[in-house]
Formats: C-alpha cells, structure tokens, sequence
C-alpha cells in the first residue's frame, strides 16, 4: 500500500463521506455509459443480435420446400427448432438456446474480464481509485454493470430473434412442449420471464471473470482466462465419468430455463440453475473483493 | 470509503505491516466460509430433512394389500422418477437403433407410444402423472429442453413429441387401454403387477413406514421364498392414507444398486385442471393416425419393460411356450424352431457374431447354448434352438434345460 494512498484517504475521508447514494448512482451511470459507449461492446451486440437472424434465415430455407425444421438430422439442432415454422416466437427461445452455451457467456467474460484488469491496463484504474468512491464500491459498480451487461445482452438476443421471427414465421397461439395451449401473450410473459432467467444464468460467470479480473493487471489475459474457463467447464460437462461433479458447474443447468416452456413449469432445475448461480456470484464475489480491496494497485 | 480501507494509519511500519498482512488473509475467509457452508448445506440438509420414520398405527400385511386394491384415487398429479438398471450393455445410439427396430412401429414415428415407452428401460427418467378420472390421463416423459407427452381425454388417446414436432394419434378402444398398460410406469403399476403374481412361493410383510414425497406410508416388503431367483426383495411403500403406492423398488438377490426404482418426488390429490388434458395438434406437426396399430402388435420381446415384470408368470403371446416351475423360480421356454442357436461368426453375420459375443457360452446335458445375462433376467439361447427365460440364476437356467431335456 502506498503513501500515497493513505494520504489521499486520509485527506477525503471526513469532508466528502458523506451518504451520498447519488454519487453512487453517478458512478454507476459513468461505469454504464462506459461500457456501453465502447465499440467493443457494441460490436458484441451486434454478434448477438446476429445470430437469430442467421437461424430464423436457414430455417426459413430450409423449410421453403415445406419440409419441417431440424427434421433431417434426426431431432438435432438446438432445442424448439422445429417449431420455428408454425410460430415465430419459437425463434426466441431457440435463439436464446444456440447462444447460451458460448456466445452468451463469452461476451459476458469479454466484459468482467475486462472491468478491473482493463483498467489497471490501461492505467486508469488508481484516478478511479483517487475518487472517493472505495473499492468494495467500485467493485460494486463493476459488477452491477457486468449484470446489466447480461441483461442487455439477453434482450438483444430475444429482441431480434422476436422480431426476425415476427417478419418470417405466422405468430399467434402457441403449444407449450407438455402438448397444451397457451396465448399469444402468455407466450410472451415466458419468453420475457426466460430472457431473465437466461440472464440471470450468466451471474455466475461474470463473478467468476471479475474475480480473474483483479488477479491480474492484462485485460486480455482476464479475457482469456475466463473464456478458457468457461470452454474447460462447458467439455468436462460433457464427461459422463465426472457425473458426480456437474451438478456443481456453473454452465450444468443452464437449459433448463426450456423448463419454463412446461405446463405446469417444471421448477426443479430451474431452482436448481438459480441457487448455484447465487453460490458462484456469492464466492467469486466475494473472492474478489478479498483480493481486491488488498492488493496493491501499481497501475 | 477510502482506496486504503484501514482504521489503524499510525504505528510502527513493521507492526502495521504484520496487522495488515493478517487483515488481508482474514478477508479470504469470507470466500471460503461460504463454500464451507454451502458444503455443509448440501451435505446435511438432506440428512437432517429425513425426520425419521412415521410413527402410523399397526397393520398387517394382509391389511396393507386389501388396503392397495381398495385404493380408489381418481385425481391426482404428481412427479415420478423411475430409475432401471437392467445391467444391459451400454450401447448408447446402437441400442436406440435395435430398439425401435424390434419395435414394429410401422410408420417410424417418433411420436409412438410403443417406441417412446420402451426408452423407459434403461437409465434415470422424470415423469409427470396427471390423472382426472378413468377417462382422462396424462404421462409426460422429461427430456432435455422437449418432452413426450401421452394423452387419454375420453376416446382419444394423443402422443406428442415436442422435439420433432411430431403427434400420434389413436382412439382409446384399441390403442388407448394397449398402451396405457404397455409399459408400466408408474409406481402403481409396478406393484400390481406384483401383487398379481403373490402367492405361497412368497412372503409377505410389513416393514416399517416410510416418508415418500412427503406423505407418510408403509412399507411393504416382498419377498420370494424359493431360492435360484435373481429377485431379490420387492419394497412398495404405500400412502397411509389413501392406499396408493408412492413408491416401488425392486432389489436383486446378487445385491447392489436397485434394478427397478420408481417412486413418486412429489405427489397431490388435488383435482389437475381441465387444460392439462386438452391437446390440439399444434400446426404443422405431423399427425400420425394409428391405423395398424392393433395388426402389428408388438411382440413381447419388443417390450423390455414389461417382459421383466411379466417374466415370472411367464409371457403370454409366444406360441407354443410353456412355463417350467412356478412362483418365482418359473422359466418361460419356447422353441424358435431355428436350429443352430445363436449365429456366430459366418452363420449369422456381423450381428450374430456381436451378438454371441454378449453372452456366455454354456454345455451341460442338453448339449451347448448361449447365456444372455443381465441383473434380473436370465436368457438361454440352446444351439437346437431352445430359449429359456426367466428371473432366475444362470444354475437355475441350465438345470432347467437339463431336466426339459
């Protein structure tokens, strides 16, 4: 710890401390404005926002020749493909199901990754520092602008996909995958509910990449770390030997939001997908705070 | 807060190296708690929600079964995980091949009951009962992201598959009572099967009680009194108050894990509402009527599921088989009129080879054959032709073809 830093500490500590929750709320709009002004961020989006346009167009090929979707392999192919073709709300989930295990998570890595190691990088992160915000706080603020990342991020995807689906495929009442019938715009409340779910799903490993984040100084070394652990974890799910741990990784339950598509919902996995998002965010967050709040900053 | 989170910025610089240095290790444990209590959480919860066993009044056995036929419910709703290891091989997409090619579906529809229900064989599955009335059940089978929904409504009988997108369809007079009892699912279904089939070879008893999906129930134990069987012990808990079996596990006699294991995680009497039984076929599915249903029923050797229950009263269907022994010990043989027993190598080709290559070959006085185990049935396949099924010990098997001989 610097001299200097308990200079600057000791100098602020009285006059400006102050319960000032707006300039909380100040920090936390510059930290959005910030991530979300970047080009980098806007150019993940557009990926996002991409990729149900490139489904909704393949299925709508594919299914010109009135064939039905995800046929020809066999059932393959993310899940609700093959519903696409009778309503375009399907697109949505499917959409949000082919993104989910990468797409999702990698951009979220992109952007934890880079909240406390991209600014130790690019050496700004001691004038956030001289502020007199503090650094549970700043940590905070980070980790609040990773969660809206993940929001943003999700509604992207469903956005697009619901409006791609809107232009290609009839909408209207639609069959939930136990066989019954439900309203367009009940269809609607679960499409949302399971933006936020999905949403929700990524919490895990953003703690997890903010925590990477104050390990080092490299912004790309965080990056990568995070998105290399995300590939490790999302192979060995995949392991049927290591049965006995995959209940406990981050990416294990994922799909299940599709539960919400049951009638009745199926909770049990989705419970399940919430509670261990809750654990991760807790440890990781936890973690990183305890790391950063001693570490010396030297950037 | 300040970047230097510290309340002791006097003192000697050692000293205050050495408090902050601790102070540093002191927030890694806040990490580390958490997995602490969150292992501790997973770990004991489960032991310390098992409260013990119901203390419910006296019965006996005979009680107990007269209890299970009068059991009259009519609604309920509920989750069932039905667990099966049969100890076949595991063949993984091989074996969905061989299945639904023994299965003589016809069309090839994924939406069939008789080709979804035999996946029911193998593996852990969750299932949701609905049930409103003889006339109108629902069996939902739980997949990843879809799901196969089966559907009685008064004279319609609806598969759906949700993941093809593909609907079957046929009327409950013929299709509608077959597949109902096709394969047995749930836990009730398994105990009648057992019930049906006790008799002076078996001992019945009560044993304890038992906390199943929440409800207090007795257990039931049942076991074969004759010895050479590969059944074990049969356990049905049944629901104190309304005699429905909540759950029914099925032991080997060579021990290990349960071969059989279905039982209700959660269960309600409550009346299911109406919407759960009405299905349209969603547009664009592809309906299949079932036309032929009846003419190609499935011979019993296409129904693992219930040729492992049946097998100790002996399958019906085959021609011309007869049932040695009784009780528990009774071996089912039937002539395959093929001489020559399993192909191997050259005879049969490939398959007949792969196949020969499973089993275990045999001699004894009937002269040699082929013997297929898994944990609870017991195959062989004698090089005149002959097959001998049963739940019984590969011993039993042989002594059996012994004595036909």
């Amino acid at each position: 710890m610097s001299q200097a830093d308990i200079q600057a500490a000791d100098g602020d500590v009285a006059a400006v401390r102050a319960p000032r929750p707006l300039w909380t709320f100040g920090l936390l709009c510059s930290e959005l404005v910030t991530t979300f002004r970047r080009w980098r961020t806007l150019a993940l989006l557009g990926v996002l926002a991409a990729v149900p346009i490139l489904v909704g167009i393949a299925v709508k090929i594919e299914t010109s020749d009135g064939s039905s979707a995800g046929r020809g392999g066999g059932g393959e192919g993310p899940a609700f493909i093959a519903q696409i073709t009778n309503n375009g709300l399907f697109l949505v989930f499917t959409a949000l199901a082919a993104t989910l295990p990468f797409f999702l998570p990698m951009s979220i890595g992109v952007v934890a990754g880079d909240a406390i190691a991209g600014e130790a990088n690019a050496g700004t992160l001691r004038y956030l520092l001289v502020a007199p915000a503090g650094r549970t706080r700043l940590l905070l603020t980070k980790y609040a602008t990773t969660m809206a990342f993940c929001l943003l991020a999700t509604l992207v995807v469903a956005g697009s996909a619901l409006i791609v689906g809107a232009l290609l495929f009839p909408l209207g009442d639609l069959t939930t995958i136990s066989g019954t019938q439900i309203s367009f715009a009940e269809g609607l409340g679960r499409a949302l509910l399971i933006a936020l779910v999905v949403a929700a799903s990524l919490t895990g490993i953003a703690a997890l990449g903010l925590f990477v984040s104050t390990l080092t100084n490299s912004g790309i070394a965080a990056m990568a770390t995070t998105v290399g652990l995300l590939i490790t974890v999302q192979i060995l799910d995949q392991i049927p030997q290591l049965h006995a741990l995959q209940p406990y990784f981050f990416s294990h339950y994922w799909l299940s939001f599709a539960d919400l598509m049951r009638d009745p919902v199926y909770w049990d996995d989705l419970v399940k997908n919430l509670g261990l998002q809750a654990l991760y965010a807790v440890v990781f967050g936890s973690a990183a705070w305890a790391r950063f709040t001693t570490k010396d900053i030297t950037a | 807060m300040a970047p230097y989170e510290s309340d002791g910025n006097t003192g000697a610089e050692e000293v205050e190296d050495l408090r902050s240095g601790r102070r540093k290790a002191a927030r890694y444990v806040v990490p580390v708690a958490v997995v602490g209590v969150a292992a501790a959480t997973i770990g004991l919860v489960p032991a310390l929600a098992d409260s013990g066993d119901p203390d419910l009044p006296k019965i006996t056995a005979q009680q107990l079964i007269e209890k299970i036929a009068k059991s009259d419910v009519e609604q309920l709703s509920g989750t069932v995980k039905v667990t099966t290891d049969l100890g076949l091989p595991d063949l993984g997409g091989l074996e969905n091949s061989l299945v639904s090619g023994a299965t003589p579906s016809g069309d090839g529809s994924s939406a069939d009951p008789t080709s979804k229900l035999t996946e029911l064989a193998a593996g852990t599955h969750t299932l949701r009962v609905a049930a409103d009335g003889p006339d109108r059940q629902k069996l939902s089978l739980i997949e990843n992201a879809a799901e196969y929904s089966l559907i009685h409504n008064g004279k319609d009988v609806w598969g759906y598959d949700s993941k093809s997108n593909e609907v079957y369809h046929g009327t409950a007079d013929e299709a509608g009572k077959q597949s109902e009892h096709e394969v047995p699912a749930t836990p009730k279904d398994f105990a009648d099967e057992v019930l049906k089939s006790v008799d002076d070879t078996t001992s019945v008893t009560v044993d304890g009680t038992a906390q199943v999906a929440g409800r207090d129930a007795y257990k039931l134990l049942v076991k074969p009194k004759q010895s050479g069987t590969t059944v074990g012990a049969i356990s049905i808990a049944v629901d104190a108050k309304t005699g429905l079996p909540l759950k029914f596990t099925l032991t080997p006699s060579s021990g290990g894990a349960a071969v059989v294991d279905a039982g209700f995680t959660q269960v309600s009497f409550a009346k299911p509402a109406a919407s759960t039984f009405d299905f349209t076929p969603p547009k664009g599915a592809k309906v299949t009527e079932d036309g032929h249903a009846e003419k190609t029923a499935p011979a019993p050797s296409g129904k693992p599921g219930e040729d492992f229950l049946k097998g100790d009263e002996g399958s019906k269907g085959f021609d011309g088989s007869k049932v040695i022994g009784e009780g528990w010990n009774a071996i089912t043989t039937f002539d395959t009129g093929s001489k020559g027993g399993v192909p191997s190598g050259a005879a049969g080709g490939d398959l007949g080879g792969f196949l020969g290559s499973l089993g275990d070959q045999v001699s004894g006085k009937f002269g040699k054959g082929t013997v297929f185990s898994t944990r609870l049935i017991n195959a062989l396949i004698t090089d005149d032709g002959k097959v001998y099924v049963g739940a019984v010990t590969k011993n039993a098997l042989v002594d059996a073809a012994n004595t036909g001989k």
